[in-house]
């Protein structure tokens, strides 16, 4: 089962410091993940400030700066695991530097059918 | 002869449906297809068991035929969305799956359910209904008016609460040591919440009201029999020794009596009996929290032959250990009044003058309903009128507030 965790926090609230320390955390648990298989991908992502939205309406497209919605807590990077359950996820992400200062959410991936077995013949 | 086989299939339908239905929900991991399959193998029983007889274990048949009625409708499903090869593979591990009908496998399911229900990650909302619809198999339409919530609003729900378990892959697992407590804990929160609101005279019709504490006390009882903790012990018996005064506690009008105008020879002896057991182990085991020392306070009580009789300093020195683990106002109030019986009223008001004063409890009536009570008891009736009136200002039961009413009308005519 895979699932995505969002890191949200307050991005005003880190010194240099903290953040450095988070990011050899976090990566010390992504090499533990991916010995282990459970791995997928991960990244921090730059301060919202660099965040850019678009939406297309009837057919035009609007650009605009900053991101979908301003808030207190921004979304500051993302991790893609694949674990057996809930429980698993829940205990990864309890292990995450940023869940004791902002908040981890969990997201089930929705599966999609795998491509090479929609439609096309067997080689 | 068909009159008493029928019989015989409802009784095992009431018996044996709950541990069947946990069964295949961890077989299958998925609630609505385990309650499809439940129903297929009772309709297969019926015709089955008609002409070949009951068989000596009607659970394990159920669950073995029930989960080929899961196989076959996944199958179907399969047939007719070919782009699914993720079904085939579910058929083969369903078919491989390990069925045991071991007396302590079907409980353990049972124990896995009810985590999976009350697991943090479903509205606190959905996971009382969701436990009562699931494990106690309780009808969606009882639980709604129970909770005095339309039954579209309840179903919807029941509905949510499962959706998030097969979306977000809630496993039908007894949570590890590490985890235990905490979900432990979540689980006990549920199970009491669903006993008060059978035993509160808040709402629904009395019969339902009875049935949800029974509930409750089952559940407990069935936790208890897997996991013997202290706090397991704690709650049951608190349950136990509140639930032993049910029928002493309303009058035929469905007012209110209080503990100590209660007649207490309606008090249910043996729910006392076991209720007491369960206090002393579990507070010999040294292991106890706030469900224990509930149960002990509810204890003092059951143990006095009469009001007078009560052991008010025992009262408050139990207060004293709630309130270093679990402190709140409310806690406080009530030593406040158990001080009042011990020391006298002006002792007692004086102390809940002061958590008054302090703006937590301003707007929780009972406090002014206690207020008004000390008063009475002093004497001072103008200022006791006062309070009652403040306190029927803050609720909106029916019963307190016809209590309330009889208290002020008793200070008028003082």
């Amino acid at each position: 089962m895979k699932y995505m965790l969002l890191i949200y926090g307050d991005e005003a609230t880190w010194t240099e410091q903290e953040r450095e320390d988070c990011m050899l955390e976090s990566m010390a648990i992504c090499d533990e993940l991916e010995a282990q298989g459970k791995w997928i991908a991960s990244s921090p992502l730059h301060p919202v400030s660099s965040a850019t939205s678009l939406r297309v309406r009837e057919g035009r497209r609007e650009i605009t700066d900053g991101p979908f919605a301003e808030t207190t807590e921004q979304l500051g990077g993302y991790y893609i695991i694949d674990v057996e359950d809930l429980d698993e996820a829940l205990a990864i992400a309890e292990r995450l530097p940023p869940a004791k200062k902002g908040t981890v959410e969990i997201r089930p991936l929705f599966p999609l059918p795998q491509r090479d077995q929609v439609g096309q013949p067997e080689q | 002869m068909p009159t008493h086989f029928h019989t015989r299939i409802d009784e095992i339908y009431r018996q044996e449906s709950g541990k069947v239905l946990a069964t295949l929900i961890r077989v299958l991991g998925d609630i609505d297809l385990a309650e499809e399959a439940m129903q297929a193998a009772f309709v297969a029983a019926i015709t089955a068991w008609e002409s070949k007889g009951i068989p000596a274990n009607p659970a394990a048949w159920l669950i073995s035929t029930g989960r080929f009625k899961a196989i076959d409708s996944i199958r179907k499903r399969a047939r007719q969305n070919e782009l699914e090869p993720e079904l085939q593979r579910r058929i083969d591990e369903l078919q491989a799956a390990n069925l045991s009908f071991a007396e302590r496998d079907i409980k353990d399911d049972h124990l896995r359910l009810i985590f999976a229900c009350c697991h943090p990650a479903i509205d606190p909302k959905v996971q009382v209904p969701l436990t009562l619809r699931e494990v106690c198999g309780l009808s969606t339409e009882d639980i709604a008016s129970a909770f005095l919530v339309p039954t579209a609003t309840m179903a919807q729900r029941i509905v949510r609460g499962k959706a998030k378990i097969r979306a977000a892959k809630i496993p039908f697992v007894i949570p590890d040591t590490a985890a235990l407590p905490e979900r432990l804990d979540a689980v006990l929160s549920v199970i009491y919440l669903v006993f008060n609101e059978g035993y509160s005279a808040s709402s629904g019709d009395t019969a339902l009201r009875a049935e949800l504490s029974q509930e409750a006390i089952r559940l407990a009882r069935l936790l208890y029999d897997l996991l013997p903790d202290a706090e397991v012990k704690g709650l049951l018996a608190l349950m136990l020794l509140h639930e032993s005064r049910r029928a002493a506690r309303t009058d035929s009008q469905d007012d209110i009596i209080l503990l100590e105008e209660q007649d207490r020879s309606l008090w249910n002896r043996d729910m006392i009996r076991e209720g007491l057991q369960l206090v002393e182990q579990s507070i010999g085991s040294r292991e106890f929290g706030a469900y224990t020392i509930q149960a002990a306070l509810s204890a003092v009580h059951a143990e006095a032959l009469s009001s007078e009789e009560t052991d008010w300093a025992q009262i408050v020195a139990l207060y004293d250990v709630l309130r270093q683990i679990e402190p709140s106002p409310v806690v406080d109030l009530n030593r406040a009044v158990a001080i009042a019986m011990r020391d006298g009223v002006l002792v007692g008001l004086e102390i809940v003058d002061a958590l008054l004063s302090e703006g937590e409890l301003e707007n929780y009536h009972l406090a002014h309903s206690v207020r008004g009570e000390l008063l009475r008891r002093s004497g001072r009736f103008a200022e006791a009128k006062g309070s009652f009136e403040k306190a029927l200002s803050l609720t909106k039961q029916e019963p307190e507030r016809r209590f309330l009413q009889r208290r002020i009308a008793s200070l008028v005519s003082e």
